[in-house]
Parts: C-alpha cells; sequence; structure tokens
C-alpha cells in the first residue's frame, strides 16, 4: 500500500463551484443545486496566453488554483500530475474537420493545444514552474491512473504533488461516439507527511476486481458519473463525510483501485 | 569546467536503485529490430526518404516504417486495428520481445508487471480519416470508426496490455515528444511505490496528417533530410515507431545495461518554443545526475534531442555546455530516424542502450558544416569505444524535459 496526505481540494462542475460547496453537498447539509457549467477565467495566466488557451486548460488551471491557494502551496513548487482521457475536444474537432476539408489549414496555435498535455503546460507557464509535470491517460479510468501515477511521485520522490483530472463533454460528431454531458475538474494537493489542514492520510493499492465499485454519490446528480474525472467523486464523498472508508474505484480491466481514507485533524 | 566544483555534494549513496533493461525491442524506419537499427547506424543508412505519406502534399522528408498498410490488427484484438496499433503490434514482434514478456508473467504473475506507454498522437489517423466519411445529411462519423480503441491516447497502452495478456497497473503517457522518455521515470516509481515487479515500458507514434501540417503550419518542417546541429539546419523530418523495453530488478534478471536515473523539468516558458537558453533542460540534465549519482565527465556520450530546428538544437547546445563544457561527445540520432514524436525517447533510448552495450558511438548524421556559435562537443563520425554511462534527452511541447542515463553492468 502506498500512501499521501491530502492537503486540500479543487473542484469545478454545473452546480459545483468550489470544495466547499462540494462537501457541503456530499455532507447532505445542502442540496444539490442544478446551474449552468461555470466558464472558470484561467486568471493565473498571462493576457495572451489566456486568449490562446483552451476551455479545457481554463478549467484544469481553475481547479489547480482552488487546490494550492487552499493548500497553502506556491504554485511553481509542486510536481504536477495532469490525467484526462480526451483532453480538448473542440481543438480535436477543428483540427480533424480542416484535414478532411481542401484547404488543411492547421492555425500554429490550435496545433500547439491539441497536445495531451496542454493543460500542463499552460500551467507551468502560470506558475513559472520548473517542477516535473506528467500527463496520463486511462480512458474511463484516467483519474484513477492519475492517482496511482501521483502517489508513487509521492512516495518515490518525497514531494508534494498536484493531480488536477479533468473532463469536458466534446463537441458533435465526437460526442455520439464518447457520449458523457458533464463537465468536470477536480485537483488534490498530495503530500508526503500531514500538515495543519490535512484533509485526510489515503493508502492505494491495486486489487483484483472482486466487488462492485463504491457506489457514486447519491447526492449528486448520476449524469456526473459518465464524465470520466466523475469517478474521483466516491473519493471525494468519503472525504468529505468523514471517518475512515474503503473506497473502491474503477480501475483498468480485471482491477480496482482501493483506496483507504481516513480523516485527518 | 572544474566537475568537481560544479557539484560538490554529488555521493553515490543518493543513488537511485537501478533496473535492468533485459529485453529492448525496435520498429523503426532503419527496419526492424534492434540489430537492424544497429546495423543502419553503423552503416550511415539514414530511414528518411521523400514523403509519400497518405494524401499529405509536403514538401519534406519522413521516416516511414514499411509494410504497415499490409498488417492490420486482427482475432481478440481486431478492434484496435488503426496504424499506431499496427505499428505497436510489429514492434511487440521484434526481438523476442513476448517471449521475454511470458517469462516476466510467469515470474512475476501478470498483475505485477505494469504497462507504460508514450505517445503524442495515438490513433488519431483514424479519426482524420472518419471525418473525411462524416455522413453528409447528418454529420455522424462512420459506423465502424471505434473512438476507444483507436483515437484514445489510453488505446495503445491498452492494446499492448491486452496483447501481452498483461493485468496490472497501467497508463499512456502523453508529454508531446518526451511522452516516451519519461515513462521510464514513471515505471521507476510504480516499482519503488511497489505498485508493480516489473515494467513494459515503450512509446509508439505514428504518420498522421495533424502532426505533417501541425509542424508544417509552425514552419518547422525542412524540405531535406534534417539536419541536426548545422549552420543551415531547418526543421525537422518526421519519423514513425514503436519501441519497447521490459524493466526488472537486477536482483531477479540479469542485462547488458542498466537504467541508471531520469531527470524531469518544465521550461516554463512558452507552449512550443524551448526556453532560449535551455533553462529547463539545464534543470532535467542536473536531475539526471544527481539521481544516478554521477559527475558530468562520469558520461561518455549524450544522445542528444537534436531535432534540427534553429531554436532546439541551439538552447540544448547551451545547456549542454553549462553542465558538461565540450568534454563529452554528443550527436543526434534523428538524421538517421526523423523525430518520431511521442516515440522517441524509446527509439533514442533504446540507441541509447545499443552503444553501451556495443561500446560504440554514432556521429551526428546529415551534419555538414557544423554551427559555428555551438559550444559543446557534437561529434560528426562514429568512435569505437568503451561506455560507462549514456546520457539520452527528450523535450517536448508544453516545455516538458526529460533526461535519462543508461549505463554498463560491468562494472
Amino acid at each position: 500500500m502506498t500512501q499521501a496526505y491530502l492537503g486540500s481540494v479543487g473542484v469545478i462542475g454545473p452546480g459545483i463551484p468550489d470544495w466547499h460547496t462540494a462537501r457541503a453537498v456530499l455532507r447532505g447539509e445542502c442540496e444539490y443545486k442544478a446551474g449552468p457549467a461555470p466558464e472558470p477565467d484561467a486568471a493565473v495566466l498571462p493576457a495572451n496566453e489566456r486568449r490562446r488557451a483552451a476551455a479545457t486548460v481554463r478549467w484544469a488551471l481553475a481547479v489547480a488554483q482552488q487546490a494550492t491557494s487552499a493548500g497553502g502551496c506556491r504554485p511553481d513548487d509542486v510536481a504536477t500530475v495532469f490525467a484526462s482521457s480526451g483532453s480538448d475536444g473542440e481543438t480535436l474537432h477543428r483540427i480533424c474537420e480542416a484535414l478532411a476539408g481542401a484547404e488543411r489549414e492547421i492555425s500554429p496555435t490550435r496545433f500547439h493545444n491539441s497536445v495531451h498535455n496542454a493543460a500542463a503546460g499552460y500551467w507551468t507557464i502560470a506558475a513559472g514552474s520548473r517542477k516535473p509535470s506528467v500527463s496520463v491517460c486511462g480512458y474511463d479510468a484516467s483519474f484513477a491512473v492519475g492517482l496511482v501515477e501521483a502517489v508513487s511521485q509521492v512516495h518515490a520522490e518525497g514531494v508534494p504533488v498536484l493531480l488536477v483530472a479533468y473532463d469536458l463533454p466534446y463537441p458533435q460528431p465526437l460526442y455520439a461516439v464518447r457520449p458523457f454531458e458533464y463537465p468536470l475538474a477536480v485537483a488534490l494537493l498530495l503530500a508526503p507527511e500531514p500538515v495543519p489542514g490535512t484533509l485526510a492520510r489515503l493508502r492505494v493499492e491495486v486489487a483484483p476486481e472482486a466487488s462492485a465499485c463504491t457506489p457514486f454519490p447519491a447526492a449528486l446528480p448520476a449524469a456526473f458519473a459518465d464524465t470520466p474525472a466523475g469517478r474521483s467523486l466516491a473519493l471525494l464523498a468519503s472525504v468529505a463525510r468523514g471517518g475512515r472508508e474503503s473506497v473502491r474505484l474503477g480501475y483498468l480491466d480485471g482491477c480496482q483501485l482501493v483506496v483507504d481514507a481516513v480523516t485527518w485533524s | 569546467m572544474n566537475n568537481s566544483l560544479y557539484f560538490p555534494a554529488l555521493t553515490r549513496l543518493a543513488c537511485l536503485n537501478p533496473l535492468v533493461l533485459t529485453r529492448c525491442a525496435a520498429a523503426n524506419p532503419l527496419g526492424l529490430g534492434c540489430e537492424a537499427t544497429l546495423t543502419a547506424l553503423r552503416e550511415c543508412r539514414s530511414g528518411l526518404r521523400p514523403n509519400d505519406f497518405e494524401t499529405a502534399r509536403l514538401d519534406t522528408w519522413i521516416g516511414r516504417v514499411d509494410g504497415l498498410e499490409a498488417e492490420p490488427v486482427t482475432g481478440r484484438l481486431a478492434e484496435f486495428d488503426c496504424r499506431n496499433n499496427r505499428l505497436a503490434q510489429l514492434g511487440l514482434r521484434q526481438d523476442g520481445f513476448e517471449e521475454a514478456v511470458a517469462g516476466a508473467r510467469e515470474r512475476y504473475g501478470a498483475h505485477r508487471v505494469a504497462v507504460l506507454i508514450g505517445t503524442s498522437t495515438s490513433g488519431i489517423h483514424e479519426t482524420e480519416l472518419a471525418y473525411r466519411r462524416r455522413d453528409p445529411a447528418t454529420g455522424a462519423l462512420p459506423p465502424g470508426y471505434c473512438y476507444r480503441r483507436s483515437q484514445n491516447v489510453y488505446s495503445v497502452a491498452e492494446f499492448v496490455r491486452c496483447y501481452l495478456r498483461l493485468s496490472g497497473p497501467a497508463t499512456s503517457i502523453s508529454t508531446a515528444c518526451s511522452s516516451s522518455a519519461k515513462v521510464f521515470a514513471s515505471a521507476h516509481r510504480l516499482l519503488e511505490a511497489g505498485f508493480a515487479d516489473a515494467a513494459v515500458v515503450g512509446g509508439v507514434d505514428s504518420l498522421c496528417l495533424t502532426t505533417l501540417y501541425g509542424f508544417g503550419s509552425l514552419e518547422l518542417l525542412s524540405r531535406q533530410p534534417c539536419r541536426p546541429c548545422d549552420a543551415q539546419r531547418d526543421g525537422i523530418s518526421i519519423g514513425e515507431a514503436a519501441g519497447f523495453v521490459l524493466l526488472e530488478r537486477p536482483e531477479r534478471a540479469t542485462g547488458a545495461v542498466l537504467f541508471l536515473g531520469y531527470g524531469e523539468s518544465s521550461d516554463g516558458y512558452h507552449m512550443s518554443a524551448p526556453h532560449p537558453e535551455g533553462a529547463g533542460v539545464h534543470h532535467a540534465m542536473s536531475e539526471v545526475l544527481r539521481r544516478a549519482g554521477l559527475a558530468p565527465r562520469e558520461i561518455d556520450y549524450i544522445n542528444l534531442h537534436g531535432t534540427a530546428t534553429p531554436a532546439n538544437d541551439r538552447a540544448e547546445d547551451a545547456a549542454i555546455h553549462r553542465i558538461f563544457g565540450d568534454a563529452t561527445p554528443c550527436s543526434s540520432t534523428k538524421g538517421w530516424t526523423g523525430h518520431t514524436l511521442g516515440a522517441a525517447g524509446i527509439t533514442e533510448a533504446i540507441i541509447s542502450a545499443l552503444c553501451v552495450a556495443h561500446a560504440w558511438l554514432p556521429g551526428s548524421l546529415n551534419t555538414r558544416t557544423l554551427d559555428p556559435s555551438f559550444k559543446s562537443r557534437i561529434v560528426l563520425a562514429a568512435e569505437e569505444r568503451p561506455l560507462r554511462h549514456v546520457l539520452s534527452n527528450s523535450f517536448g511541447f508544453g516545455g516538458n524535459n526529460c533526461s535519462l542515463v543508461f549505463g554498463t553492468a560491468a562494472r
């Protein structure tokens, strides 16, 4: 089992502007209120870069900023793991549309925005960070794949690591072959040691697919469960409720990720 | 430069636990298998040719792997069929790799062998083709197009995991052109953290219109075979490749070459241009030396990222000179393979391992007149000499840098 301490959480989705709200909803202290998807402005980016950044980048950076700020951590002082199933769908769509046309013209900005690590690149520019950054993908299991990478880093390097998982719905015609409706971005600040304000100790283990995954939190619309990053919400619900729980997350074919989450205070 | 002053605090106590490269497999424009790759390097035979990929009408040179069109993925994995997974399959079939992995599966259990594959564009070419066949009325993509098994970045890691019948942790890593160097760092951490006992690391990137036209839009495509570090260099030649390495702990396996360290950094500077003085690159190389517990003078050869764009080669030269002075022989092998993007890290890791195993280092191919402003020791001719340690650089869009060190197991 590999452990890390969860220092802070960032989260943005429709009806979920931040961790404070998400926590209250997941604890049953207030009801989920449906609302339009927020439009994070990625104020952390220099104006030039903000103009160029795709929606996925703005979402990823917004939760990264929430988590570093809540965790009292300087943005340039933390290694990062970015996990996404499909990075930016709008960019992919525009490029494939252009390449299917006669002119085949792709703008340089659109091309560099198409890389899977675009959000990571913009984050390091915004933060002025030299710290290592890795971008991973595990299709529906992208959050769990990112969590394994992040806790491995915390363990092997003995440094804090910021995990950012984000997925925004694809435009048509890609939506039809990769359908999920709710955008969601989540950030977890993980550290090798507890500090004042640490939320939980997480112990992570890969196990054979034995029993059912921990059910999706009933306090939130079930459609969040279709979003790959939505698989983080069962874990966040456990952290919000407090106590000690063993959360089973869907991982890769034939196995699950078991996270033993204990409140730390 | 006085190396001992520059790195005063180095001690061998802090070294990373080495891993053994128990098997390497390669499929790239130089041919199929490690032997074909080494032979082409020794014979100075480039794998580049004038662009003849699909319908791409671009005046450039490419490094193409022949025969992919005729080797579909079939049977239980047929859903994965696309150019990128065909290339992965071709790579997995070289150098006795499947047999070596079968042995590891037996020794550790299928669930204890991890799979980490780097790619930048995965099976995007399948989506490019599907967009030409959209339903004229509804705009829908054609029936039979499978997003999950082709376009999605995880497709190639899932394909490799299924093909090799492994059931442990897996990931695709996609940090553009450093992707398949980063897999070594992540694999090492997975083993250190106890998630696995061995790892299949690799990289697969195949030719597609997105990268050809994308690099074209950035005016980074050379009209001739790329000429790394040359005064007249004018851009990259895009290539495609698959490469795989089985990594195990030395207590459980033997091999001629060890993986000794990794160094990762970000530029935090620009999405598609390197930091002019190579500040991030300098940081990555300093980190790899620290982790490997080596002084700069102990590196006997540097395999450059050396893409042949004016900015990349200049920044890399500056960063190398700051650490290694003009003492360490450096060369780029992109003149042979082209820039295989997400597969560049693994391809050059395998080339570095071949250099260590065969006590030989290549000169930069296609480099006629060395850029006179360069200060590090770029070699233009091959040298026969024992190599204790070789450093390999890979840098990607988003300012993502990774340096690796490989060394001889015979010490």
